[in-house]
Parts: structure tokens; C-alpha cells; sequence
């Protein structure tokens, strides 16, 4: 009898007294959680409505890094010019691509856009004896007609743009390679016949740093696109398709033609990229940019613009750009292998996606 | 307001014999329909009743096989809901159409921004922020929707009810000649729901006629006027919510009831 008693109350005395233990317990919980929250919360927040925060601070972070890694030698005013030189194609490819990625489509056939319209550059204007304004000028018509043409797919037979672009980078490549017969364009005949396609390439030195004309007119691209899409109704309207299209079409915008328009755009963008591209590279070659497609993505991406559209900003692809040219700056400056740039690379647009994902949970 | 009132005032809009039909499928039946000046009419109608089709008619979403729409005894047609908004025609639809990524005032303005003055605008298309914010704070306070702190806020942030209150400041905002409200208590909660009661009745006020279309037969109860019950493609009658039960609504909707004659 006794020992039953005792385990009883034995039993009562290990249960928690509920106003007390419990009642601690839980609020402590609660407060906990709710602390936890606000903190993580402000952050996402905060991100959710400056996009370009997070491409910034990698930015930032990745010099520093890099500066300790590799030391004086990128620190040098030549070598962080040289990087912003290096990826002035790439953020002119970006440029554009922001446009196509913020209507929740891609494009995979920006830089055989660029080379095809560089091929009608030099062939016309060296080879054909065209004067080399026009020969540039036709070098944008082909742009803003191969961008229009993808814009068309798109809307006309409502293909997805990953499967548009895909034929179409082919088909543009395949038009480079029937243009040129596989042969480059020599940078001397250029010179000879045509030097004003050289004019981005030119460099001016100032106090140390190296720029090209190129990398100014990337920057002055980015400022365009900046204005077009934050202060012009166009550009409310590129945000507003990507964000929801139906919704979009019933505020009364035109969607379909909205989105030829902005594939134009993005044409004319790619095209102004291939004059430059002449000018880096010194000669038009058919094969070269052959990863621009996906480098320029890599940069929108890692730049914090969203895959599913309606998201991210155009100054963010130039950060996202130049992340991509510190990193593989300062990794050879390391000594590292390329493949170890790479493999950076894919680990930086992993994260970076994860961390859009992140930050879209917020309004869920 | 009384039958004899009705028969004075011109009606706003008009549906005059509408049908439509997809394949064998007869949605709407020479459907009739009439919307007064300030007054709010329910429609009501059983699944399949073919109410959501006359409300897709008159908001250009379809067009009708035959019949006509008369918007201040002028016939009218269009072929989208673009048309019929620019007739002054707004809906209000279920999903709301807004743009969750953009601010109040981008949402308020799409497709109808306003321009700068002068060269910034003529020419470089330069948009008006301040007068666009300007403009839908007024509209959104005129609505009673001042717990919306800041304008530029973005949509997503918002929650249904204030979601729907800038899709009905949207609405009202660009001379407004009818509004269509499609199932706008649906997705709310019950304050929620409540405050939208209350816009419908604000919206009314300023002398904007309202479609209401709901499932929820309290609330249209509460609010309507005129209550439309729509049945087999076609309205089968239109009662005085004041002298009807809800459950006469429920009974002359599923048919087990024969309607009033008057």
C-alpha cells in the first residue's frame, strides 16, 4: 500500500505544475520564436525591397577577399580596370538578357544576335566596300530584326522562350557560319578598311586606370535601361508582364505587343554590343562568344534579377557582371586553375538563386 | 427604391436579350438584365445558372452569340475587357488583377500612367510620380482605405481586404460608369469581408452603380438593392431583398419555389 502511495506521489511530483513550468516554458518559447523572427524577418524584408543589396555586398566582400587572397597585384589600378574591361561584352549581353528575364522569359541566343550583327558589320564595311556607318547601322537592324523575330515567336505561337531561343541561337549560328564561310574578319583589314569599328576598343588612362570607350558606353547603356524602366511607362509595363501577365493584359496593356517591343529592345542593346565587341576583340570572329549565352545570364542571375520575372533590377546584372570578372580575376591572380573558377561560378549561382528564393518567401 | 421610381430613371446599363451558347451548351438564354443609377444589384444564381457568362458578356471578356448592350441607352459592343473599360465599364475581378511586385500607385496606373509635362514627358516619356501618388493616396482616402500607410508600398505587402481596396480604387478612379465586383468576399475573412461591405457602400454613394456578384447570400442581402436571381441561362426574376427571405432567394434560384409575378 505504502509503495504504491509513494509512486504515486512520486508520479505527481514529476508532472510539471502547469501554471509554472508550462506556462514559463511556453512563453519563453513564444518570445524566443518571435525574436528570432523579427530579426530574420527585417532582413528578408530589407532585401525584399532593395534587390540589389545582396549582388553589392558580394561585391564588395569579393574584392576584399580577393585582395587578401591575391594581394597588391589586384589591388592595381591596371588589373581593376582590366577587369572592368573584361566584362564590358558580357554586361552589355546582361544588359539585355535583364530586359527578357524581367518578362519571365530567357534568352539563349544573345551572343549569336551579337555575332551575327557584327558579321554585317565587317563584311559589308570591309569586305563590300559599304561605308562603315551604314554597315553599323544595318549590323543594329539585324539585331533589333533577330530580337524582334525571337519577340514574335514567343507571342505569335506562344512557345516557351527557352525553346524559342534555343532554335533561334542555332539558326542565328548557323547564319554567322553561311555569312563567313567559318573565316574571321583580320583585325588589320579592319583597321585598313574600317576603323571606326574599332572605336570602343580605344583606351584612355586615367591616373592608372585603363578604360576602353567600350566600358564607358556599357555603363551609359546601363543608366538608359535604368531610366526606361523606372521612369517610363514601358518599363512599368516590362515589370508588370513578368510579375503576371494576365493581370497585366487585364490593366489594359497590350502584352503581346509589349513583349516583340521589349525583345526589340533587347536586340538593339545586343546589336550596340557587337560594334564594341569589334572593337575588344579586334577582328569579327564566328566562333568567339560561344559561352556569352549563358555568361550573360550567369551575370542577371547572380545580379538578383529573378528567373520568374517581374523581380530585380538592371544595376543589379552590372554588379552581377563584374562579380563574375573579380572572381575570375582574382582566382587566376591566385594561381588557381580555371576549372576552379568555374566551379566558384557555379557555386555563386547556386547561392544566388537560393537567396532569391529566399527573399520571394516573404509575400507568401 | 420603389418600382414606380424605376420605371422614371433611366437605367445605365442595359442587357437586352443576350445569348450565348458553346457547342450544344446553352450558357445564356435571351438573358435580360437592368443596372439603375446609385443602386446596387446582386446577382445571384446557382452553379450553372450561367451568371458568370452574362458577367463575362458585360465585361467584354465574351461576346454574346446575339443581343445587345445598351451603356446610357446608347448601344454599345466590344471585344475585350480594354474596350469595354474605356467605356467606362470597370470590373473588379476575383483574382483582382493586380501586379503583386509593384507599388499601389504602379497598380493603380497601369496602362493609364500619367506623363510628365513638357518635354520630360512628350518626349522622353517621362512618368509623373508625384502626381500619380498624389492622385491615388486622394482616391484611396476618398474610399475610407486609410490604414494603407504608404503609397509606394508594394501590393504583395498588403493583405486581401487592402488588396482589394486598391483593386476597387482602381476601379472607381477613371470616370466610372459601372462597376462589376465578381465574388469579392470570396477569398476574405470575416473583417475583412466586412470592411469590403462597406466600400461597396461607399462606392455607391458616390453615385457609381455596382454588379455585385456572390455566393454569399448575407452579404448580398445586406447590401444589394435590387437582387437579380439568375437561373437555366436567363433572369427569372428581380426581388426586393426588404420583402424577400434569403431562403425565398435560395428556394426561387434552385427552382423549388416558383418566383413572384410582379
Amino acid at each position: 500500500m505504502n509503495k504504491v502511495s509513494d509512486d504515486i506521489s512520486k508520479d505527481l511530483k514529476d508532472q510539471p505544475k502547469f501554471t509554472t513550468d508550462i506556462g514559463e516554458k511556453d512563453q519563453d518559447h513564444h518570445s524566443f520564436d518571435l525574436g528570432e523572427q523579427t530579426t530574420l524577418k527585417k532582413i528578408q524584408h530589407f532585401l525584399h525591397g532593395n534587390p540589389t543589396i545582396v549582388p553589392v555586398i558580394i561585391l564588395i566582400l569579393s574584392v576584399i577577399a580577393f585582395g587578401f587572397i591575391a594581394g597588391g597585384k589586384f589591388f592595381s589600378a591596371f588589373n581593376l580596370s582590366l577587369i572592368v574591361q573584361q566584362v564590358t561584352i558580357v554586361g552589355i549581353l546582361a544588359a539585355a538578357q535583364t530586359l527578357i528575364i524581367l518578362t519571365a522569359g530567357i534568352d539563349l541566343s544573345v551572343a549569336a544576335m551579337m555575332v551575327l550583327a557584327s558579321v554585317f558589320m565587317g563584311k559589308l564595311s570591309v569586305e563590300m566596300g559599304v561605308p562603315t556607318l551604314p554597315a553599323i547601322a544595318v549590323g543594329f537592324i539585324s539585331g533589333i530584326a533577330t530580337g524582334a523575330f525571337n519577340g514574335l515567336l514567343v507571342t505569335r505561337l506562344r512557345l516557351p522562350p527557352f525553346i524559342v531561343t534555343l532554335g533561334t541561337w542555332n539558326i542565328f549560328f548557323a547564319l554567322v557560319i553561311f555569312f563567313t564561310g567559318s573565316q574571321s574578319i583580320r583585325s588589320s583589314d579592319i583597321e585598313v578598311n574600317a576603323p571606326l569599328l574599332h572605336f570602343w576598343g580605344e583606351r584612355i588612362n586615367l591616373g592608372g586606370f585603363v578604360f576602353t570607350y567600350g566600358a564607358f558606353l556599357m555603363i551609359g547603356i546601363f543608366v538608359f535601361l535604368w531610366f526606361l524602366l523606372n521612369k517610363t511607362a514601358w518599363g512599368r509595363h516590362v515589370y508588370a508582364i513578368g510579375d503576371d501577365k494576365e493581370a497585366a493584359e487585364l490593366s489594359g496593356i497590350r502584352t503581346d505587343r509589349m513583349l516583340v517591343s521589349i525583345y526589340a529592345v533587347a536586340g538593339l542593346v545586343v546589336a550596340i554590343g557587337a560594334w564594341v565587341s569589334i572593337g575588344r576583340v579586334g577582328s569579327v570572329s564566328p566562333t568567339s562568344f560561344y559561352e556569352g549565352n549563358l555568361d550573360s545570364i550567369t551575370a542577371v542571375v547572380i545580379g538578383g534579377t529573378s528567373l520568374f520575372g517581374g523581380r530585380g533590377t538592371i544595376i543589379g546584372s552590372l554588379f552581377g557582371a563584374l562579380i563574375v570578372g573579380v572572381f575570375s580575376s582574382g582566382l587566376s591572380i591566385a594561381g588557381l586553375d580555371v576549372l576552379w573558377q568555374r566551379f566558384a561560378l557555379g557555386c555563386l549561382i547556386i547561392v544566388a538563386v537560393g537567396i532569391d528564393q529566399w527573399i520571394r518567401k516573404v509575400s507568401a | 427604391m420603389d418600382k414606380k421610381g424605376l420605371s422614371i430613371m433611366q437605367p445605365v446599363l442595359v442587357a437586352n436579350k443576350l445569348s450565348k451558347k458553346y457547342g450544344k451548351v446553352v450558357a445564356l438564354d435571351s438573358a435580360d438584365l437592368e443596372l439603375y443609377p446609385g443602386e446596387v444589384l446582386g446577382v445571384i444564381g446557382d452553379n450553372g445558372a450561367g451568371k458568370s457568362t452574362l458577367i463575362k458578356v458585360l465585361c467584354g471578356a465574351v461576346i454574346p452569340d446575339s443581343g445587345e448592350i445598351l451603356l446610357d441607352g446608347n448601344k454599345v459592343t466590344f471585344t475585350s475587357p480594354i474596350e469595354a473599360r474605356k467605356l467606362g465599364i470597370e470590373t473588379v475581378y476575383q483574382n483582382l488583377a493586380l501586379s503583386p511586385a509593384l507599388s499601389i500607385t504602379d497598380n493603380m496606373f497601369l496602362g493609364r500612367e500619367i506623363r510628365q509635362k513638357g518635354f520630360m514627358g512628350s518626349f522622353l516619356k517621362f512618368l509623373d510620380k508625384k502626381a500619380m501618388a498624389d492622385e491615388a493616396r486622394k482616391r484611396l482616402s476618398d474610399l475610407g482605405l486609410l490604414t494603407i500607410q504608404n503609397i509606394n508600398q508594394l501590393v504583395e505587402t498588403l493583405s486581401g481586404g487592402q488588396r482589394q481596396g486598391v483593386a476597387v480604387a482602381r476601379a472607381t478612379s477613371f470616370g466610372t460608369k459601372v462597376v462589376i465586383m465578381d465574388e469579392p468576399t470570396a477569398a476574405l475573412g470575416v473583417k475583412e469581408s466586412r470592411r469590403v461591405l462597406e466600400l461597396i457602400g461607399e462606392v455607391r454613394s458616390r453615385g457609381i452603380p455596382i454588379i455585385l456578384i456572390s455566393h454569399n447570400m448575407p452579404h448580398v442581402f445586406e447590401v444589394a438593392d435590387r437582387i437579380h436571381i439568375h437561373r437555366l441561362g436567363t433572369r427569372l426574376c428581380v426581388i426586393d431583398p426588404k420583402k424577400h427571405e434569403m431562403s425565398d432567394a435560395v428556394a426561387y434560384m434552385t427552382g423549388a419555389k416558383q418566383p413572384p409575378q410582379d
